[in-house]
């Protein structure tokens, strides 16, 4: 636990310094939101198609953060440097597991309302609770697979190429629970809570890799 | 190393012989559907063709577990062989697919059927898997990659089901209505036969590419044994394990 | 004092695809005692220093780092071991300080040693710059701290000097030099320098072992030939 700690700090540390990858996945949301008004052509959008173009927008801004997840450990001795320490491996999965989490969580308090303000045409008020808990649980997948993908992926020649390529796909389940759990909630007169079989599916969504990963990780660090 | 070979021949003679007969069966014994008349016949074809594909996708991934567990190069020529044979029988389901499709219902997609986008999902992650391996160039890093995304992906082909018919099943009903326990008798029997043969195919294909892919590299490490480093070239840079 | 061997090799063997690496290589290094590794560029001798951090596994052959057999019992050894190689493994992007931190947390050492380390290389002063602004020489400074900060007692140094200016290599001598009484395997591109230091002489050629002597019965055309 002290090692995830450490290397959390770490990264948080770097980000802080660096500052390139949050406020690019900030931007690049917000900039969805203006383009899909002027694709779909609408002033104001709800229920399953507000929904879908939210999901779709924070996925592909989570893309951008996934590809820079293990770049500085590669291309600064990162990976040796942790090898090297007496500690368990699977720390650094549940370490970069946890800063996309957090990257993604401050996206979303960011974007989330910005999309309110631009796109979403009933308030998000009442469907607050629920979306919350839909999008926690669609973060914790795309922390998980996010950076099993950007592990395997920091290892190849065409680096972020491969990540979005292998990510997408396998995020699939997972999007069809965020989009669909979402969906009733943007509409006017919503109910606060996310419809169950949504929530269900994400959540074994999220347990069956979180432990498929943790299972295979150690392969994709050693030599 | 195992010789893949050995009972190659009565292997291919069982295939032949189990597809002609589903050939025949398909073209004599079986009944004309009311609905969609004879391009119905496709689909005893179409749906063997993606149950081998899938079982294999969920082979490969055991496969690359083995490998992962041994570290034995052999289990990932086994997996990379088995998922790139799928890969073959997936196009060919997806095909056999569209042509059905458009012939009974007179489009050549529909997203109203779970299991036709599912299989699709299946066949976009199972696409990257020799970009992968290509992308990687250290041929031991390059196995153990695939492996692991060989186990992941593996595990992967039955949560995909289990979501995208989630989404689907309450709002459209089942439109391949000719699965599982509602086939009479004599559709039945056909499907069973071709079912048979298509995996008897799968399997010989998969047996005649290891043996290839083995002997190729007995007679390299021979040579290189017998004639020294520098009578073998090196081989390209390739997404086979070699 | 440890009375095992610190390094014990039986017919080590690495490939890389097709191409072998490492051949057969055997050899017994005593506690306390210095190994120079010679050899042309694509001999071994990095591969040789990555399979024995732990970082590589055999494919085939027995190693034994004090007395425990890699890869199976690696956990064991990585603390008790530093390496030094090409790349001084330090975030540009944070400072020598930070960086130091970091590693000394990842190994369970306190804040002290890093001050201590930083001390003694003469890096105090600028300790708190990113290290993307600092020299090479004073990057390789920081990488002998972030190696020695556990006190390993068994050094593994890729051409350790280099970078460094002479007042530089009289500070550092004491952390990885013969005075800091660790087991120590070194490679060098300067044959002379790396035989003053060693009381063991590995030459590696086409990751063959040519020779493995004392310095002293080094035979002088056979280490031509190495570089020939």
């Amino acid at each position: 636990m002290r090692t995830v700690l450490t290397i959390l700090r770490k990264d948080l540390l770097l980000e802080l310094r660096g500052l390139e990858t949050l406020p690019a996945m900030i931007l690049f949301a917000i900039v969805t939101f203006v383009i899909f008004h002027f694709g779909l052509n609408r002033d104001t959008i709800d229920g399953q198609l507000a929904a879908g173009v939210l999901t779709v927008t924070l996925l592909f801004a989570a893309m951008l953060g996934i590809n820079r997840l293990f770049v500085a450990e590669r291309e600064q001795g990162g990976f040796d440097a942790f090898l090297l320490a007496p500690v368990d491996r699977s720390a650094l999965l549940v370490a970069k597991a946890i800063a996309l989490f957090l990257f993604l969580v401050v996206l979303e308090v960011i974007a989330v309302p910005a999309f309110g303000l631009l796109l979403l045409g009933p308030s998000l008020g009442p469907a607050l609770p629920g979306l919350i808990a839909v999008l926690a649980l669609g973060d914790v997948a795309l922390a998980v697979i996010g950076t099993l993908v950007s592990a395997i992926a920091v290892q190849t020649r065409a680096r972020d190429l491969i990540g979005p390529i292998i990510g997408l796909p396998l995020l699939l389940p997972a999007l069809i629970g965020m989009a669909r759990g979402a969906g009733p909630l943007l509409v006017a007169h919503a109910s606060s809570s996310p419809p169950g079989r949504w929530v269900a599916i994400l959540a074994l969504y999220d347990v069956v890799f979180a432990l498929l990963s943790y299972a295979v990780f150690d392969f994709l660090l050693e030599d | 190393m195992t010789t893949y070979g050995r009972g190659l021949r009565g292997l291919s003679l069982a295939a032949a012989a189990t597809i002609t007969a589903a050939l025949a069966l398909t073209f004599f014994y079986a009944p004309l559907d009311a609905n969609q008349g004879f391009i119905q016949k496709i689909f005893y074809i179409h749906v063997p063709l993606a149950i081998t594909a899938l079982c294999g996708f969920v082979f490969g991934g055991v496969l690359g577990a083995m490998y992962l567990r041994t570290g034995d190069r052999k289990w990932d020529i086994r997996s990379y062989v088995a998922i790139h044979m799928a890969l073959i029988f997936g196009i060919g389901t997806l095909l056999t697919g569209t042509i059905w499709a458009k012939a009974s219902w007179g489009h050549w997609w529909v997203w109203s059927d779970p299991t036709l986008t599912s299989f699709l999902i299946v066949m976009l992650l199972f696409a990257t898997y020799q970009p992968l391996r290509f992308s990687i160039e250290d041929p031991e890093r390059q196995s153990r990659y695939a492996s692991v995304f060989a186990v992941v992906a593996g595990a992967f082909v039955p949560l995909n089901f289990i979501a995208v018919r989630a989404a689907q099943a309450y709002v459209h009903p089942r439109v391949l209505t000719l699965t599982g326990g509602n086939l009479p008798g004599s559709m039945r029997l056909t499907f069973l036969v071709a079912l048979v043969g298509v995996a008897l195919l799968y399997v010989t294909l998969w047996k005649y590419e290891m043996a290839a892919k083995s002997t190729r590299m007995q007679v390299r490490a021979l040579r290189r044994a017998l004639l020294g480093e520098d009578s073998v070239a090196p081989l390209k840079r390739s997404a086979a394990p070699s | 004092m440890d009375q095992r061997p610190a390094i014990e090799l039986r017919g080590l063997y690495r490939h890389f695809g097709e191409r072998t690496v490492l051949r057969d290589v055997s050899l017994l290094v005593p506690a306390g005692s210095t190994l120079a590794v010679l050899g042309r560029n694509g001999a071994g001798k990095s591969t040789l220093l990555r399979i024995l951090a732990t970082l590589l596994r055999p494919h085939a052959g027995d190693v034994l780092v004090f007395g425990e057999a890699l890869p199976r019992r690696g956990f064991a050894v990585r603390g008790r071991l530093g390496l030094l190689a090409h790349d001084p493994l330090l975030y540009r992007d944070l400072s020598g300080r930070e960086n130091l931190g970091y590693h000394a947390r990842l190994h369970g050492v306190g804040p002290e040693r890093v001050e201590e380390l930083l001390d003694a290389v003469g890096m105090r002063r600028r300790a708190d710059e990113p290290v993307r602004l600092l020299s090479r020489g004073l990057v390789q400074r920081l990488a002998v701290c972030r190696t020695v900060l556990h006190a390993p007692s068994l050094l593994l140094l890729d051409e350790p000097l280099a970078n460094l200016d002479p007042a530089a290599t009289e500070l550092v001598s004491p952390l990885i030099g013969r005075a800091a009484g660790a087991t120590r395997v070194l490679t060098s591109h300067d044959p002379q320098a790396a035989l003053a230091e060693a009381d063991l002489v590995l030459g590696l050629e086409d990751g063959r072992a040519a020779f493995l002597t004392s310095p002293d019965k080094v035979d002088p055309a056979a280490v031509k030939r190495l570089y020939a």
